[in-house]
């Protein structure tokens, strides 16, 4: 085994010394005349490789014999691991939902009124602006099986609806939402039309071609987007009519409390936190309704479907109108937050991290999509704030530079790791005498 | 005992693909209260007839005709053909042409329900729920299409109810109701094949197409699918239309049975008429008809 | 009339690229049934390589010859390639193959992810240009101010993509490795039994993927003597949509796709608008799947009940 392991890493060793030589060994740069010249890294070249042979070595001795041997032994059944299983299950989403209900208090307490803004708007509105859009995507996704790789799209929607709206006519936040909803789910619908007849990989890219497209058209059509330069100057929304700035009328001055910005962050994160919450509970709801059971049963067998009446084109176009729709509120959320649009904010990069989210959470379940969203949106955003790199990597490491760059190998490495996902077994939505999960390995995962 | 009135009529149908004819001018009936079977050797066609009575193809040239309730629609057949409509919906009945309708509507509107060769349960989906899937139709209507749903009222939960009593129903006469909760994926092959009649059979069909349903079952769980069979005949007022190889099986319940061959008609009778007909001998033992005799003694029959 | 030559001209260059790549997603696509998300990152570091190899050559080494330069270019570029694709198959798609469906594809597009950010951060995030190369052109036709031009640069890409092609065209009609691919393509469990190593057979359709990515990189590189780290994914969705059109799984559909593609483009740049050309792009790719999903080449698929 140790021969075997020390010709894997050899081999590794070689791809990553012929693939690194050019790529990390030398660098072209630009000098001063504009001319590129190469410079080269060797230390940096020998690290890299010496770390690719090592993580081969530990592949090879430590981590698949392993894996084999837990592939090996049969799963036995252990009643108190599988009631710690189900006590989990039971008493964690109470648990989380508490815990987001207080978050704002418990950052303000702990870092206090300057330290929490980085916590409640980074981090907290960050991650459930995703865990929103996850858990809308997970209708289209999880729960339909057609794989949508332009959702996106339908955030742009919103945003940009909310935009425009608010800009132009001067409504409400509170009275935008619904409309760039239902703006957002009507472009569902004439986006998902044509796409009906597809399945498999073809429906995936069609999907992203549409994201793609309106991206296109949103930066050049200029007159009504301002192409790339975007919309700034957003109204940003208001406490029952009371603003959130430092004016006489402001939030602060009518509450007779100091001026600060964390207060809008504590009110945009409850706003996004209640539509979070509110997305999660309808879809709870629609799984249990016949149109929930319908679209499970699109994912499992499309054609058994039509077999028992049901209309395959309507269960997926509701599917992806109700999915748009919340990515439609998401996005006038964040047009509003931000006060700023560009389409810079919706490539394909959007539209993959949500993918990314809901297939890593485990389709169609809504713990493991928050549990995802907050792995991989706050975990690349803490890497902002590892400061200790910079101590070891030398001053102008930027550790933010290596975000996308893990965030693209985290995502190989969990699909090799888990295939299916944090959760992969999937709860009934109705049962007669016990409600007993569904091992993921016979759940489908749809065509699309 | 007067001839039960027709359910089905299937005639002239016509299937081609590219330059293959499937089926060629294929015409029978299929009577109310009866058990029709549709038999004959391996691609003769009878999949491709399944096809086309549940809309998942679109024959090529033929009508398909089913009367629910009143019997005297079928003097409508010729006006509503010549209209160019997909059915007529009376207060005592209806009549449909089903080359028209899309697959859903087959079932949903004509009540024809079909099982498939190769099982097609949802199998990540409990018993259960396999059940109430096939219950969509209704349950949409009384889930005020989701929106009541949504907010939980009570007529839908009441509805939702009576769903799970009709599953339950069905459970019992398939011997299932033990296994309502397991996942559909992890049944047994014959239980799955029980399971799929069960949910085609709560779609409330008036017709159910069953295709080979005693494929790859064992001579009790064989014995036990005809009794299933004759209860759905007998207790339901459903009519069953069946493709079988096991002869055992078509032989004991069948009231009718159609043979194919090349996709052409080449026997329509009682089991006891097709089974001593010259040309079905022949099509089975794969010779012409002339020599059947010949290799009857030949192997020992 | 001229323009319209001209545009022709300037189409088949860019087209013959795209076709390049396209083989490379049709090839995957037929023996695993997996749209290689990364194959557009993988010609945009292949480009890379090939910027690199360059400057070796010429501010190293020091050779004059603009030819021999671009020869070894191309080789460095193809075999440092093909070891790098072959590295991301064993890496992230090997380990999934046979389990669930999606999970290839999240992993293509995490590894797509990850190669565009590994160059932005190991070779910077700002445009790489090159000086110009083999600068001279013929006229073909010259009147009314407007004249049109064949470059030396059309030249060697055209050149350099029949010859590549007609050496993989040899390949997997000829040779026992092109049988054993069309035996995986059919049956992967059947052609296990009858002795082809299909782990290895896709590898090497994965090596070679790459090796005509690299073609195409390098010739994008000395074509248009600028890339940048973002440059693999426009390329790569157009080439994909090459492959669409010309059918999927079908080589010559790759390449006469390809060739659609770049003229399409070219073409509406010329008469429409030059904004719009990537929408042209996306709505083609949209247009085909939807009303022609078998492509122009490819079999239509019959859905069985």
């Amino acid at each position: 085994m140790a021969l075997r392991a020390a010709r894997d890493a050899a081999i590794w060793g070689g791809v990553a010394l012929a693939v690194f030589v050019p790529l990390i060994g030398l660098q072209a740069v630009q000098d001063i005349r504009g001319e590129l010249r190469l410079d080269t890294r060797w230390p940096l070249l020998v690290v890299l490789v010496a770390m690719v042979v090592g993580g081969s070595l530990v592949n090879s001795l430590l981590i698949a014999p392993w894996r084999e041997r837990r592939g090996r032994r049969v799963p036995h059944e252990n009643a108190a691991l599988a009631r710690a299983a189900a006590a989990f299950g039971r008493w964690f989403p109470p648990f989380a939902v508490g815990f987001v209900i207080v978050f704002p208090f418990l950052a303000l307490w702990l870092t206090g009124m300057q330290g929490s803004v980085k916590w409640i708007d980074n981090f907290g509105i960050q991650i459930l602006i995703y865990v929103m859009l996850g858990f809308g995507l997970n209708i289209v996704v999880g729960l339909a099986g057609l794989l949508d790789l332009g959702y996106v799209a339908f955030y742009a929607v919103g945003a940009y609806a909310y935009a425009l709206l608010a800009k132009e006519f001067g409504f409400s936040f509170f009275t935008l939402l619904p409309l760039a909803g239902i703006l957002a789910a009507f472009w569902g619908i004439i986006l998902g039309f044509p796409v009906l007849r597809l399945r498999g990989d073809y429906l995936a890219i069609v999907t992203l071609a549409f994201g793609e497209i309106i991206r296109l058209v949103l930066i050049n059509w200029v007159p009504v987007t301002n192409g790339y330069a975007g919309i700034s100057g957003i109204p940003r929304p208001t406490f029952f009519g009371i603003p959130f700035n430092a004016s006489d009328e402001g939030f602060a001055a009518v509450f007779g409390l100091e001026f600060s910005p964390i207060y809008r962050g504590i009110f945009l994160y409850y706003i996004i936190l209640a539509l979070a919450l509110l997305t999660a509970f309808v879809t709870v709801r629609l799984r249990r309704l016949p149109i929930g059971r319908a679209w499970e049963a699109l994912r499992e067998d499309e054609i058994a479907c039509r077999s028992l009446g049901i209309d395959t084109t309507t269960t997926k176009l509701t599917a992806f109108a109700i999915g748009a729709m919340f990515g439609g509120f998401a996005g006038s959320f964040f047009a509003a937050r931000q006060g700023f649009i560009s389409p810079e904010s919706f490539t394909f990069m959007e539209s993959a991290t949500i993918v990314a989210i809901v297939v890593l959470g485990g389709m169609g379940s809504q713990i493991g999509v928050a549990v995802a969203a907050v792995a991989m949106i706050g975990g690349t955003e803490l890497l902002r704030e590892l400061d200790v790199l910079k101590e070891v990597f030398g001053r102008e490491f930027d550790p933010t530079q290596y975000r996308m760059l893990l965030f693209g190998f985290a995502m190989v490495l969990i699909m090799i790791w888990k295939p299916r996902g944090l959760i992969s077994s999937r709860a009934p939505s109705v049962f007669l005498k016990e409600r007993k999960a569904v091992a993921g390995s016979l759940v489908k995962e749809g065509h699309g | 005992m007067a001839v039960a009135p027709p359910l089905l009529r299937v005639e002239h149908l016509t299937m081609r693909f590219g330059g293959l004819v499937a089926v060629g001018d294929l015409g029978f009936t299929a009577r109310r209260g009866e058990i029709t079977a549709l038999i004959g050797p391996n691609g003769a066609g009878k999949t491709t007839v399944f096809n086309c009575i549940t809309g998942f193809y679109k024959p090529t040239e033929g009508r398909i005709a089913v009367v629910h309730g009143e019997a005297g629609l079928w003097d409508e057949l010729e006006a509503l053909t010549r209209r160019g409509d997909r059915h007529l919906t009376l207060a005592n009945g209806g009549l449909f042409l089903l080359e028209r309708m899309p697959d859903h509507l087959v079932s949903r509107q004509a009540k024809v329900a079909r099982t498939f060769q190769n099982i097609r349960l949802f199998s990540g989906m409990t018993v259960l729920e396999n059940l109430l899937v096939a219950q969509h139709a209704p349950l949409m209507l009384a889930s005020g299409f989701s929106l009541l749903g949504v907010l939980g009222v009570a007529s839908y939960r009441r509805a939702e109810r009576a769903a799970i009593d009709k599953a339950k129903h069905w459970l019992a006469l398939t011997g299932l109701l033990d296994r309502a909760d397991e996942p559909a994926g992890a049944l047994p092959y014959g239980a799955q094949r029980r399971l799929e009649i069960a949910r085609a059979m709560c779609t409330d069909p008036v017709l159910l197409c069953l295709d080979e349903p005693a494929a790859g079952l064992n001579p009790r769980e064989s014995a036990a699918l005809n009794e299933l069979i004759l209860t759905i005949r007998d207790r339901h007022a459903t009519s069953v239309l069946l493709i079988e190889h096991d002869m055992s099986v078509v032989m004991e319940i069948s009231d009718h049975v159609v043979v194919l061959d090349y996709g052409v008609k080449i026997a329509d009778g009682t089991p006891e008429e097709v089974r001593n007909d010259q040309k079905v001998i022949a099509a089975y033992l794969g010779v012409a008809d002339d020599e059947v005799e010949a290799v009857e003694a030949e192997v020992g029959l | 009339m001229d323009i319209f030559v001209q545009q022709l001209i300037n189409g088949i260059t860019l087209g013959s690229i795209y076709g390049l790549i396209a083989i490379g997603y049709t090839m995957v696509f037929g023996i695993i049934g997996m749209v290689n998300f990364a194959h557009g990152d993988v010609f945009m570091v292949s480009a890379f390589i090939a910027l690199i190899a360059f400057l070796v050559l010429t501010t190293w080494i020091g050779i004059g010859s603009v030819t021999l330069a671009l020869f070894i270019v191309l080789i460095v570029a193809m075999a440092l390639t093909a070891v790098l694709n072959w590295g991301i198959e064993r890496l992230a798609y090997r380990p999934l193959r046979g389990s669930f469906r999606l999970a290839p594809l999240i992993s293509a597009i995490g590894m797509s992810i990850f190669l565009s950010n590994f160059i932005q951060v190991a070779q910077g995030p700002r445009n790489k240009s090159i000086p110009p190369l083999l600068s001279g052109e013929f006229v073909l036709m010259d009147g009314g101010g407007y004249q049109v031009t064949l470059s030396y640069k059309q030249i060697m890409v055209w050149v350099v993509t029949a010859v590549l092609l007609a050496c993989f065209w040899w390949v997997v009609s000829r040779t026992a490795l092109g049988r054993a691919q069309r035996a995986c393509e059919q049956d992967q469990k059947m052609a296990a039994l009858l002795g082809v190593d299909v782990d290895r057979t896709i590898s090497i359709t994965f090596v070679i993927g790459a090796a005509l990515a690299a073609v195409a990189g390098t010739m994008y590189l000395m074509y248009y003597g600028v890339i940048s780290f973002a440059d693999g994914f426009t390329p790569g969705v157009k080439a994909f949509t090459a492959a669409v059109l010309g059918g999927i799984g079908s080589l010559p559909g790759a390449v006469i796709g390809g060739l659609l593609i770049g003229l399409v483009e070219t073409l509406w740049s010329a008469y429409f608008s030059i904004d719009y050309k990537d929408v042209a792009a996306f709505s083609i790719l949209a247009i085909v799947l939807i009303f022609l999903p078998q492509g122009l080449l490819g079999r239509p698929e019959v859905e069985k009940v």
